[in-house]
This record gives C-alpha cells, structure tokens and sequence, in this order.
C-alpha cells in the first residue's frame, strides 16, 4: 500500500453523447440509453463506418463568442463545459496561494483532430495557401488543459497526457498522485475527444476493428467498437481540506497503477492488463474481495474483452464470479483519449449511489466472457470499491481504484 | 493482371518472402502472417484490384472473404473482382 494524503472527488463535469452534464448521463445510464446513431459529419457518405456516439445538435455559439471559437477545437470547447460543471459543483475559487498550489491534468489522445481536418481541406482539397493564423494553438493536443488553467486561475503543474485510450486514466492517476504526495493540494482531472470527423474515422475505418451496426461488448456476435466524443472532468482535492470545507464528497480515489505489455502495437495481453488490476489494488491497500465493481475497458472487439475477461478471472480468482463488470462504452461509444474519465462517472454512480450501468447490445453469451457483464439492465447494488479500467493501444494499462466514502 | 500472381506477390511480401516460396497451399500462419499484416494485406489487394473487401479483424473468420490459405485468397479475391467490375 502506498501512504500519503487521501483524495476527495468533490466536482464532476460532462458532456457526451448520452448527456449535456452528469445528472443527464447518470440517468441516460441508469436507462440504459444508447447514443450510438447516423453520423452527422462532413463527407459521412464516403465512409464505410457511419454510426457513432456524437454529442449531437451541438451549437458551439450558445456557448462561446467568436474569439473563443476562433481558439478552441471541439475538443476543447467541450472540456471547458465539463469543467465548468465541475467547478461549480466543488465550489471552489482558486485564488493567491491557492492557485499556485492547484492545476490541471488532461488525457487526451486526438487533440485538435478537427482543427486538422478541417485545415488540411483548406490547403489540400482547396488550394489555398493562407489558414487562419491561430490553428496552432487551436489544434495542439494541451490546448484544452491550458485554456482550463486560465480560466480558474490554476497555476501549478498543468500538463497533457496522451497515451490512445488509457489518456484519461493516466492524467486521473497522475492528478491522484499530485495530490497524494503533496505536490498540488486541488487538481482538475479527466480528458476530451472529439475525433468525429472524417479524417479521424477514415483513419480508424483501415484497422477493420470498427463496427458497422453495434457496439456490444462481451457478447458472442459483438463486431467492433463504436467511437463516440465528449469529456469529463473531475476536481480532485486532498480529503482533509474538502471535509474541512464541508464539501459534497463523491467519492476517494484509493489507488491507481499503470503497466506496459511490452509486446504489442495493437493486441492486447491479459497479463499486462492483471498486472495494472492487481498493482492498482496493491496501491490502495485494498482485498481482490474488496472489488464490487470494474468499469471495464469493454471495447466490443473480439480482441479487448476476451483478454479483459482473462485477466480480471485471473487477478480475481473466485471472486472474479461475484463482482460485476459492464462495458458503458455500449451506450456512450469509445471516446478513446477522454472514455475513462466519462466511464469514472459510472464507477462514482456505483459508490455513490448504488447504482451499476449496464453493458447494453448484450445478445448471446460468450464463454470467453463468462462474467456478470450487468447485461442491458441497470442494477441496484452496494458497493464499497469500484475499478476503473483501460488498456491504450502500444500496450499502455491504467487502472484507477474507487472507494465510498 | 494476373490474379494469381499478383496477390501472392502481396502475401509474399507481407511474409518477407520471395514469391517462388509461397505456395498456394499455404496458411497466412504458416508464412507468420498476423493480424495487423493481414488487414496491411487485405489494404494492399483493395489497392491493386480496386475492389472493396468485406472483412472485419473482429471477426475474421465468420467473413465471407476466405482467408483460410493462399489459394482460398486467390480463389476470393478472383470473385470479388468478377462480381465488383
């Protein structure tokens, strides 16, 4: 068990497919919604994958002037609003010492993907020879992180973590440290993407993993992820300070741990993902039984959740048959650089409140996936320690522990 | 464009092999391809014969689009080609 400070979750923001805030995403889970639909973007007909989890009917002037649009990506647009959502529910200002002891860490693994496209359209596609001065600083991939730092003042360690799908989980577990050693007393946490756009999807189309119809993790005939878009950010803060202050705890981030396959740019290894669930334990100093829940990478190719479901049966032993493991990418899609910040949301609603997302699309069992994957319904359960988990493409594992307070 | 040829010549320079040691009754496996040099060589046969081919990694072998040895490949990819012209 590692020792230091204990860390709070006292805010939590959103905005993704299933929700424009967290109450709306927690309920559109507890519902079982699914935000997978037609793809509403430029040149969608020369895609062979057009369904997606979009944030749709997104109007970027409702919420920003022109100036700020002329600096932020999508991607950044949407961490601002997740943050805002988060701020204010922690209540916190961030003023003198305290901003030069509070700062931001943000996952993501895209960045201005958007920016991009649509700029290399302008000189590629269009011919010409002039963009807009500011796409540098509009697509760089800590753009968001930086525009979160100047809007409340957080002016200790700032940076971006970029590690494919593991982006969020990383930044998480680096802001959980921060504060646990004493480097930063309050930190803004969690990831963004926005890599619905043609080039983004294209790119994805020629590695044959996406699905055409569905996102249905676990079961027997799933065919593939779904990507999906959004962000979410949390206010972590160290816990003597939040109960000093009265905060609304919503829950302790216990442990956390990351490990590298060494073996794979794309396969996954189950030992590589058991070595980041059991060191992530080890790190809370908490029991495999402890363990009620794990929001699991999930991706619905038949790759991930064969390997996922080898390597919790093997971390969990029995156990492994009593906690329960769903995949929300079902209903918000795979927001790579930001899904495990919007999947931490689940992990929260299991501690918090009790209640467990479901792994929706579920159809046929698969004996490879012979686990309680929660199939299509929601459940009311207690529980004590949630995991959240995600495994990045490079063979890059990160898994944080979550516990009730 | 000879079929046959041209798509052993893919394989086998997927394989790192010269064409003469790829024989029809060959496994992708046994030549040591793996997944991401199959989806590389089903992009590559896509680019020589432009042909759109139905395969998902996900997948591979409930796709219609045999790939259970060289010559099912060659056999595939011969009908892909009649029915896409």
């Amino acid at each position: 068990m590692t020792t230091g400070r204990r860390v709070a979750i006292t805010g939590a923001g959103t905005i993704n497919a299933l929700g424009r805030d967290v109450p709306s995403t927690l309920q559109a889970m507890r519902d079982g919604a699914c935000g997978i639909g037609p793809l509403d973007i430029r040149d969608a007909d020369r895609l062979s994958v057009q369904i997606g989890a979009q944030v749709r009917g997104y109007d970027e002037q409702a919420h920003f002037n022109r100036q700020q649009i002329s600096l932020y990506d999508r991607f950044t647009q949407f961490t601002l609003l997740a943050a805002k959502e988060a701020v204010a529910q922690s209540g916190l200002t961030f003023e003198g010492a305290a901003a030069s002891r509070s700062g931001v860490v943000l996952g993501t693994s895209g960045g201005g993907l958007n920016t991009q496209d649509e700029n290399y359209r302008v000189v590629y596609e269009e011919r010409k020879n002039r963009v807009h001065p500011f796409i540098v600083p509009k697509l760089m991939n800590n753009a968001a992180a930086s525009h979160v730092s100047m809007e409340y003042n957080l002016k200790g360690p700032s940076f971006t973590v970029a590690t494919a799908c593991a982006s969020s989980n990383h930044a998480m577990g680096q802001a959980f440290q921060m504060i646990r050693t004493g480097m930063a007393d309050v930190m803004l946490t969690g990831g963004s993407e926005a890599m619905l756009c043609f080039g983004g999807i294209k790119a994805w189309e020629g590695l044959r993993v996406m699905s055409r119809d569905a996102c249905r993790p676990f079961s027997a005939n799933r065919n593939g992820m779904v990507q999906g878009e959004g962000a979410a950010v949390f206010v972590f803060e160290e816990m003597e300070a939040a109960r000093a202050r009265g905060a609304d705890i919503l829950g302790e981030v216990v442990g956390f741990a990351m490990t590298s396959d060494a073996a794979d740019i794309v396969m996954p290894s189950a030992q590589g993902a058991e070595r980041a669930i059991t060191g992530a334990l080890a790190d809370a100093g908490l029991s495999a039984e402890a363990v009620g829940y794990i929001n699991a990478h999930g991706t619905g190719t038949a790759a991930n959740d064969k390997t996922e479901c080898a390597a919790v049966a093997h971390a969990f032993g029995a156990h492994a048959d009593k906690l329960m493991i769903s995949s929300t990418k079902s209903m918000h899609g795979h927001l790579i650089g930001a899904t495990g910040a919007v999947e931490l949301l689940a992990c929260i609603m299991a501690v918090r409140d009790g209640v467990i997302a479901p792994t929706i699309g579920y159809e046929e069992p698969d004996p490879e996936c012979a686990l309680d994957v929660v199939p299509n319904e929601a459940r009311e359960a207690k529980v004590d320690v949630a995991l959240s988990n995600a495994f990045a493409f490079g063979g890059l594992n990160a898994v944080l522990a979550l516990r009730s307070v | 464009m000879d079929v046959r040829a041209k798509v052993i010549e893919i394989i086998a320079e997927q394989a790192m092999l010269e064409p003469g040691d790829v024989t029809p009754q060959h496994t992708l496996s046994d030549l040591g391809i793996d997944s991401l040099g199959l989806v590389e060589s089903i992009f590559a046969i896509e680019e020589a014969f432009d042909i759109s081919v139905p395969f998902n990694a996900n997948n591979p072998e409930d796709s219609s689009f045999d790939i259970s040895s060289v010559e099912a490949i060659i056999g595939a990819v011969e009908g892909l080609i009649k029915d896409q012209s």
